[in-house]
């Protein structure tokens, strides 16, 4: 596991979850895509959704069962859910020390 | 509804067995979970052994029920604990238990189940209360309490949820013979009978009536609602 393979299954995850979305709605397939924020295509349901695709992604990839919405993530100053590329990150702290 | 899937939390005995019964033979493939073993066998049924306050057991067989069954349609969150006594005498850990079985154990399979459920926009959680909450019976604050806190969770949820198109409901059942009632004098049961409308114990097919109209697919309007049995209100 390393940080591209992190990045490379979160955005088969961001992939999937387009599969659901119209044309209008459907994410960019770039790390610096908004997640959140006012430039974000996303509302509150499409980011747990998102969320909950990309830790189905990582435990099948991965094996490691993580949560991406922790205690941590809420608390932190900068949102790890801010773009694809902080979630990545993210994911990959956490299954670093998981 | 064959071939769907549903898990039932403390599907050992009691209701919860009763239920894995029911719904296997009706056609469903029922997942259970209780803290010890089953001896109930059927070619629809697989048991857990976890304690469903115990969040990386869940979140295993949870990962297990995804990978063999790609779907989770039903919840039945039957699992709880009880414990008469009076609030001043309850110890803490008493407390505690019972707060981590009843609230936290349902909301984390809540929160697990819906992970399943969103894939296919449906589903359907039914929770259990209890009619302690509105008779506000003395000597069971922790657990009545704690059904409380399992109905705001339920109307909260049901909120949250909606655009997932998943249902939550619960059902509080009046007493019934189960292990919960152990302990409890026989005179008590007849002065709670007597608050009831209908004067008599519950049955589990009352039980499971109820959570057939949940489960139904013409019930996707009905979400956030507590049914206590036995006309009480």
């Amino acid at each position: 596991m390393n940080q591209e393979n992190v990045l490379a299954a979160v955005l088969e995850a961001v992939t999937e979850f387009n599969e659901q979305l119209d044309a209008d709605h459907k994410l960019e397939l770039d790390t610096e895509t908004r997640l959140l924020g006012r430039s974000s295509k996303l509302d509150s349901f499409g980011l747990v959704n998102l969320i909950i695709l990309v830790e189905e992604k990582l435990n099948d990839k991965f094996d490691r069962s993580i949560t991406l919405a922790d205690e941590r993530a809420m608390s932190q100053e900068h949102s790890p859910f801010r773009s694809v590329q902080s979630l990545s990150d993210y994911a990959y702290t956490l299954l670093s020390e998981n | 509804m064959p071939d769907s899937v549903m898990l039932i939390t403390g599907a050992r005995k009691g209701i919860g067995r009763v239920l894995a019964e029911t719904y296997t033979e009706r056609g469903w493939r029922v997942i259970g979970c209780s803290r010890q073993t089953s001896d109930f066998s059927h070619a629809n049924y697989r048991h857990f052994v976890l304690d469903i306050s115990d969040q990386d057991a869940v979140r295993k067989m949870m990962t297990s029920i995804r990978k063999d069954e790609s779907r989770l349609d039903a919840l039945i969150n039957n699992a709880g604990i009880a414990s008469m006594n009076a609030a001043m005498l309850t110890p803490i850990d008493t407390m505690r238990r019972i707060i981590e079985t009843n609230v936290l154990g349902t909301f984390l399979l809540c929160q697990e189940a819906t992970r399943l459920m969103q894939k296919n926009r449906w589903g359907r959680i039914v929770n259990f209360t209890s009619v302690a909450v509105p008779f506000q019976l003395q000597g069971e604050a922790a657990y009545a309490s704690s059904k409380a806190a399992v109905e705001s969770l339920t109307r909260i949820l049901a909120r949250e949820l909606a655009d997932f198109g998943i249902t939550v409901n619960a059902i509080g059942p009046t007493p019934i013979q189960t292990d919960l009632l152990r302990g409890i004098p026989p005179e008590k049961i007849k002065q709670l009978l007597g608050r009831q409308s209908i004067h008599r114990m519950c049955e589990p097919r009352d039980i499971i009536n109820a959570i057939d109209f949940f489960l139904r697919p013409e019930s996707d309007f009905i979400t956030g609602q507590v049914i206590y049995l036995g006309g009480v209100s």
